[in-house]
């Protein structure tokens, strides 16, 4: 019984020090960024590593989830005699939701992962320690840079994604399906609005680049030093991160747009 | 460090497309319109009831859209809404007995203001009220005349 409690009394405690261990993480990180504009190739290379690397899948899927929309909402419209508004629904869903959210997802399993496993390898064959004994600031150096790839990575990344996206409606729903072209894009640029869906769109992307890398980040920077906590570590980036961006989704759809 | 020119250029082009993407989705799929809307003026309304209409429902005069509601407001003392029409100053020659009547699109789409021309030499300008006004058709006070009027038809027979 004692010990069931003092188990549980030590999950909660080892729960709460990775949490703030994140946050001082969180905070070396900004105080990082300063110097990283210092040296703009340090995170050029990253830049290549985290937003070009991605680029691929980015718009692939892009182009497939913009081509799903087209046929999904066809599909549906037609019954109402509304296939017109089929420009409105494909442009809403990609730049409000889908957008973002799916691009973050991605972007966890194809840029965070590789974060966390990089970083990780690091400190297991102790280069981080060999940085710090060189009085290089591991954190300036190998983290922060990493960070602010992943900052302007991502909302770059989910506009190409709605952009293909919306390519994509258009291929399916005028090129095949034959909406009429004319309607497709007006009808989209009568109901998206620049401030409440595109401005919005790019916050929620920002947010959820600064927390998928955080958690990366975190997640290598934690790892305990060996092979397997390093796999352990990545898998636990990509479910951590999916979850975190699913759920601040709710939040910043819920203040975004609850109130209309 | 691998080939620093490629991965420059390879940058470039990401930050260039993901920058030309947010133009594209800007200029392309919003109605960036709404920005040029902020040179114009304001002109009142009173209605007696306003339906569902909103704050950024569109403003049109024949069937054009010549500016949008920017304003909702109760007038506690004659129970009537106030609402603030902000029309752009490419339409300022609007004549001051110009009328407001809320108008749906379509048999379930959203509400709008139709404005229509009257004769009057002067114009409106900014802080101007309209005053001939007809409020919204709401669809159950609709249902309920006609329901009392066939009633009353009944009694007679």
């Amino acid at each position: 019984m004692l010990n069931a409690l003092q188990q549980l009394g030590r999950t909660a405690l080892g729960f709460f020090e990775r949490l703030g261990r994140g946050h001082i993480l969180f905070y070396y990180l900004l105080l990082g960024i300063p110097s990283v504009l210092v040296r703009p190739r340090l995170l050029l290379q990253q830049l290549f590593s985290v937003g070009v690397l991605s680029l691929l899948i980015i718009l692939v899927s892009g182009f497939f989830v913009g081509m799903v929309l087209g046929l999904q909402g066809y599909n549906t419209l037609v019954d109402f005699g509304a296939e017109e508004s089929l420009g409105t629904v494909v442009a809403l869903t990609l730049v409000r939701e889908l957008g973002p959210v799916v691009t973050a997802l991605l972007f966890a399993g194809r840029a965070g992962s590789a974060l966390t496993a990089e970083i990780g390898l690091m400190k297991a064959t102790e280069q981080l320690s060999g940085m710090e004994m060189m009085a290089v600031d591991p954190i300036k150096r190998v983290m922060a840079p990493r960070f602010l790839a992943g900052f302007i990575s991502m909302p770059l990344l989910a506009a190409i994604f709605s952009a293909v996206g919306v390519i994509g409606g258009y291929f399916v729903g005028v090129g095949l399906l034959g909406v009429d072209e004319g309607a497709y894009w007006s009808q989209m640029q009568a109901k998206v609005d620049l401030h409440d869906d595109i401005y919005n769109g790019v916050i929620k992307s920002l947010v959820f680049g600064v927390v998928v890398t955080w958690i990366a980040i975190f997640e290598g920077n934690d790892a305990v030093p060996t092979s397997e906590g390093v796999s352990r570590a990545t898998t636990r980036t990509v479910v951590h991160s999916s979850l975190a961006v699913l759920g601040l989704d709710f939040i910043l759809t819920a203040l975004m747009f609850g109130d209309n | 460090m691998m080939h620093s020119r490629s991965v420059e250029i390879w940058v470039g082009l990401f930050v260039a497309a993901g920058l030309a993407a947010l133009f594209m989705l800007a200029m392309q799929v919003s109605n960036l319109s709404m920005l040029n809307d902020d040179a114009g003026y304001d002109v009142t309304a009173r209605f007696e009831n306003i339906g569902g209409l909103k704050v950024r429902s569109p403003v049109t005069m024949a069937g054009v859209r010549v500016g949008r509601v920017s304003h909702i407001g109760f007038d506690p003392q004659s129970f009537e809404a106030v609402v603030t029409l902000h029309i752009s100053s490419a339409y300022d020659g609007l004549p001051g007995d110009t009328s407001a009547n809320i108008f749906t699109a379509g048999l379930l789409g959203e509400q709008y203001v139709g404005l229509e021309p009257g004769g009057e030499e002067e114009v409106l300008r900014q802080g101007s009220e309209i005053m001939l006004t007809q409020s919204a058709l709401v669809l159950e006070q609709l249902i309920g005349q006609f329901l009392f009027s066939k009633g009353a038809e009944g009694e007679a027979k």
